[in-house]
């Protein structure tokens, strides 16, 4: 199966579980863990190829220009790991299935787990190292929600921002550094990354990516001084815990150490940084494993633990150090989730997950015993299970290992570790499963149904196998081990065995066993020096930082953010200014090059009205009618300019929208106060005045000086004017621009029109359904209401003119193509009509007797204009390709058919679908205003009426 | 007087006045500052094409015709912003209603406590 469907699959498949929920659990479930089964199949299609040691690759082009592309790369190592997440992802969901209860939301559960599974099959198969970050952020985001998933625990809200916070600036830095890595190596390929080990090695900015990249993997893999989320992660359903927390999430981090090994290892500063930051992990995390009482948080500290070692190992730089890590990763995803999964059946069975509380377990729950048992021995390294094979290994290359001098440093704290690493893997078995049965459990524990205790069963059985039988696995971790090395070292162990003779790490081994018996032996008074011991916690400190960051934001966004609109445009109209005289008086300015044409005495006047109503409305904005009128005067101004510079079409649209405003404004005024009062000071009327004045002495510059020159490059036009006939069909130029050459933006206009008619009909119904409503419902006209609410001339004249306005609209539409006209002008133009029928016959008489809501008819024109530009696909053309011919049909004249008019079709549906939605809403809040509202369209207003009782509120007007 | 004096004065002015009461503390009068910018935009984009008196770009047989691709441009933002006022206003309105005041800007006092109170 290509590598594409393999990542794409978990992702596609997140959609299935929420549409699955209703169809109940078992569908939910059954049809997660199909597509998780489907990508795990494909990706085993792939293991021949694999196992001739060939990489397999897939890629297309994405955005070529920033080095990024979708190029994935399937290697041993890649398949490893993919195995791991797909694998033990199916046994998760068989789990999680059992393990949710009835009021959690699986669908939710599942697609959130799919998400997070195709993110990491992501990380893990990504050629392309931005590719692989994207990947990586969506882990971040998808484990988010995960640990998050039970939203009514605080706990799980906190830890899973806590992981978010501290995975995401991890992976901030992570970026940083893998933008460096890639700009050494002169590509964003992993493929060719991974062969430039000198060139990166020597680079200068090799420590500064080297330094990034590891943050971004120590956060992720929870190493010290990072490892304090993982157990507050805790907080999620065991499902997560044993999913993230075992094989996946927090294997990310090392993942990505043992994919960039051998361009990053070897050098002293990595040895030095990830060897100790995964020792003292090792160490830490081990001691406080064992002295923790609640289960999972145990598991959690162990699993810090854990994923030290494994850093620790990849740290050595040295081909063994790399086997044992690879080996290790293995053995500790199947004990660790089988561990975990354990842990959950104990929670799910006996509703705590308290050691203190638990003991004698053994007798209630056998299975939950033998399998928790096997999987715990595993992980404190007794031999015959997979945990002893690699803690062996782990001992003697620490034993080879010399840091910061000292040759019995590494060694002892090997020691140490395994030693608390064993002690804990006793405890959790003894204090648990073994000892006297209780009687105050707080549930009545048994074994669990097979459901639950099946796949941890399946991964204690790889456990026994793969202990008691290595050669079983070895060749296979052979491959992903010289996969991780690349050419940069050779492997030179031939078995993996399970009896090395009397060397030092059989030592070393039996010393941490006892050792960790004898500690579990002391383990009341150990527990006793613990508790007495101050150490600091890592949650109020992490919460302090985090306070003071957001002290420290607010600090800088409040005094610049202070919810004052007028300061913020000012702040633009000054900057944009600067901007603009910087640019100014930094360029070069060129002689003029156009004359300047004369002006006559009626161009005059009509900037002489302009620039008065302009000025009229400065000045008398306050009245809010009258400016109104103003703006009224300078739109058609502005119409008269348009037409008398050569732009008829720009005309038509300017006077129609015009007219549709105000009629919106008028609505709006309608409970708006009349007036604006006076509340600025003059000084800063004054200080308004003077930013006014340089933004537009600023306009006027830059519009006079390229008025008078011609254009730098010759405009495109020529070439718009040369095809319009011959490719569009069409002697309006602007219309053939609109439909035909710039189809595909204006057919991103009407939708963004009609989001805007859904927006103020989605704002109107919000008002109207909120406390808003009883104020309308309260509200009192404030100006006296004329007496015939719809004045028979009106009516009369609006319904006669219907028709005929009906018929300039067509008229126009049709033309629009040669002449001036089109789909946006005649939308606007039937708009005025229908929106005349309103106004003079009222709401309730023309909502009557309109036939089609007007969001379907918004919805008809982007469909209309969609299909139109689909079908061209159907003759083999890009998107929005037209085509015309001239048909004659007697008695008339020859006329032009052309697809644009099909599009210009829906530009004029949506045009007045958005126009009238908008209308319609204002006037609805209106209409809840007023209290009556007549069937008829010709009434005298009932609410004038003084002797009717009913209407009281206009008494004394 | 040329003709470009008159139509880059008029952008200036239109700027000016719309600038003007953009900074004004009330949406209505906010509202009408934008139509205005909005005005002083779309002539602005439009004069781009320089002007051309008498010359529509309809085609003739005329040799010279108006830039038609700032008309195409404007026309479609002409309508778009008759969309955004209206968004605006109905915002504005909203506004108004729910909260008896048109006001543009914050309350400057309450600013701590209003910022504490947000999820």
């Amino acid at each position: 199966m290509s590598l594409f469907l393999v990542v794409a699959l978990p992702f596609l498949g997140a959609l299935l579980p929420g549409l699955m929920v209703n169809a109940g659990r078992q569908a939910c479930a059954g049809v997660t863990f199909t597509v998780t089964l489907a990508a795990f199949i494909g990706l085993l299609t792939n293991l021949p190829s694999v196992l001739a040691g060939e990489v397999v690759t897939a890629g297309v082009n994405w955005l070529p220009v920033v080095g990024l592309n979708f190029n994935l790369m399937l290697d041993a190592l890649g398949f490893f790991f993919a195995l791991l997440i797909l694998g033990i992802g199916l046994l998760i969901i068989t789990y999680a299935r059992f393990y949710l209860a009835r009021e959690d939301n699986m669908g939710e559960f599942f697609t959130y787990l799919l998400l997070f599974q195709g993110a990491m099959v992501g990380i893990v198969l990504s050629d392309n190292i931005l590719l692989l970050l994207i990947f990586w952020e969506l882990t971040s985001l998808s484990s988010f929600l995960l640990i998050g998933y039970w939203k009514h625990l605080p706990e799980g809200r906190q830890g899973a921002r806590m992981a978010l916070t501290v995975t995401g600036m991890g992976g901030l830095a992570l970026i940083g550094g893998m933008l460096i890595l890639g700009n050494i190596a002169g590509s964003y390929d992993l493929s060719v990354i991974l062969q430039n080990r000198e060139i990166i090695q020597e680079s200068p900015l090799y420590l500064p990516a080297l330094i990034l990249i590891l943050l971004g993997c120590f956060t992720k893999s929870a190493q010290f001084p990072f490892h304090f989320w993982l157990p507050h992660a805790m907080a999620a359903p065991t499902p997560v815990s044993a999913y993230l927390h075992s094989a996946t999430m927090v294997k990310a981090g090392i993942f990505l150490m043992a994919r960039l090994w051998p361009v990053l290892s070897g050098t002293p500063e990595w040895f030095v940084i990830v060897t100790t930051a995964g020792l003292i992990t090792m160490v830490l995390g081990a001691v406080i494993a064992l002295f923790k009482h609640d289960l999972k948080a145990l598991l959690a500290f162990s699993t810090v633990s854990h994923l030290g070692l494994i850093t620790m190992l990849l740290g050595t730089g040295t081909a063994f150090g790399a086997l044992a890590a690879v080996f290790h990763i293995l053995n500790h995803a199947t004990f660790k989730a089988a561990l975990f999964m354990s842990a959950g059946i104990i929670d799910h069975e006996t509703h705590t997950r308290d050691i203190r509380r638990l003991g004698g377990l053994r007798h209630l729950m056998p299975i939950t015993f033998v399998i928790a048992t096997l999987a715990a021995l595993s992980m404190a390294g007794i031999p015959f299970l997979n945990g002893f094979l690699s803690k062996e290994m782990m001992l003697e290359e620490a034993y080879d290992t010399v840091l910061y001098g000292p040759t019995w440093l590494v060694p002892a704290l090997a020691v140490i570790g395994s030693l608390f690493s064993a002690a804990y893997c006793f405890r959790l078995i003894g204090h648990t499963f073994l000892g006297p049965v209780r009687d105050d459990y707080p549930a009545k524990p048994h074994d669990p149904g097979a459901g639950l205790w099946l796949p941890p069963a399946l991964l204690v059985t790889l456990v026994v196998v793969i202990g008691v039988a290595p050669f079983l696995v070895q060749n296979f971790v052979f491959l992903v081990t010289d996969a991780v090395l690349g050419d940069t070292a050779k492997l030179e162990t031939k078995y993996i065995k399970i009896w090395h003779g009397l060397v030092p790490a059989l030592y070393m081994s039996i010393a941490a066993v006892v050792g960790g018996l004898i500690a579990l032996a002391l383990f009341n008074p150990l527990l006793r020096l613990w508790d007495a011991t101050p150490r600091p916690e890592a949650k109020p400190m992490f919460e302090a930082v985090i306070a003071g960051v957001v002290k420290l934001a607010r600090g800088v966004i409040h005094p610049l953010h202070d919810g004052s609109f007028s300061r913020y445009a000012a702040i633009a109209g000054v900057a944009i200014t600067a901007a603009g005289y910087h640019a100014w008086i930094t360029g070069t300015v060129g002689p003029a090059t156009r004359a300047a044409q004369p002006a006559g005495p009626v161009e005059i006047a009509g900037w002489l009205m302009l620039v008065a109503a302009t000025a009229g409305l400065v000045f008398l904005h306050r009245n809010r009618l009258m400016s109104l009128i103003l703006i009224g005067i300078v739109g058609l101004m502005v119409s008269v300019g348009f037409v008398f510079f050569s732009a008829p079409d720009l005309a038509m649209t300017q006077i129609t929208v015009e007219v549709v405003t105000i009629i919106l404004l008028l609505l709006a005024l309608n409970f708006l106060p009349n007036r604006t009062p006076v509340e600025s000071t003059v000084l800063r009327r004054m200080r308004d005045g003077a930013i006014a004045a340089a933004a537009g002495l600023a306009t006027f510059a830059m519009a006079y000086h390229f008025l008078l020159r011609d254009a730098v490059t010759a405009p495109i036009s020529e070439f718009h004017l040369a095809n319009s006939y011959k490719g569009g069909g069409g002697t309006n130029v602007v219309n053939v621009i609109l439909v035909d050459f710039r189809g595909f933006d204006t057919f991103g206009e009407i939708i963004v029109l009609g989001i805007a008619a859904l927006l103020i009909f989605a704002l109107t119904e919000t008002l109207l359904n909120g406390p808003v409503r009883a104020r309308l419902l309260n509200r009192k006209p404030d100006q006296p209401r004329a007496g015939d609410m719809h004045p028979m001339m009106m009516v009369v004249l609006t319904r006669v003119i219907m028709p005929v306005v009906l018929l300039i609209g067509f008229y126009i539409f049709l033309r629009g193509h040669n002449e001036p006209g089109g789909g946006f002008i005649s939308g606007l133009v039937v708009s005025i009509a229908v929106v005349m029928q309103y106004m003079a016959s009222g709401f309730s008489w023309t909502s009557a007797r309109l036939r089609y809501p007007y969001h379907g008819i918004i919805g008809a024109g982007v469909l209309i204009a969609g299909l139109t530009g689909i079908g061209s696909w159907f003759v083999g053309k890009p998107f929005l390709t037209s085509d015309f011919t001239y048909v004659r049909i007697p008695p008339f004249q020859e006329f032009e058919l052309a697809t644009a008019a099909l599009f210009d079709l829906g530009v004029f549906l949506a045009v007045v679908g958005a126009v009238m939605l908008s209308l319609e809403s204002f006037s609805r809040l209106a209409r809840r205003a007023h209290v009556k509202d007549s069937e008829h369209a010709m009434d005298i207003d009932p609410s004038r009426d003084p002797a009717d009782p009913a209407n009281p509120k206009l008494e004394g007007v | 007087m040329g003709l470009e004096l008159l139509v880059a004065s008029a952008i200036g002015i239109l700027t000016a006045a719309g600038m003007y009461l953009v900074l004004r503390l009330r949406t209505f009068p906010v509202i009408m500052g934008i139509s205005l910018l909005t005005y002083a935009v779309n002539v602005f984009l439009f004069a781009s094409g320089r002007l051309s008196v008498s010359a529509p770009p309809i085609l003739t047989d005329a040799t010279v015709y108006a830039d038609p691709l700032p008309q195409a441009l404007v026309l479609t933002a002409i309508v778009i912003s008759f969309g955004m006022t209206a968004v605006v206003v109905m915002i504005a309105l909203g506004a108004y209603l729910g909260g008896d005041d048109d006001r543009v800007n914050d309350p400057i006092a309450d600013n701590d406590a209003s910022a504490e109170g947000r999820p």
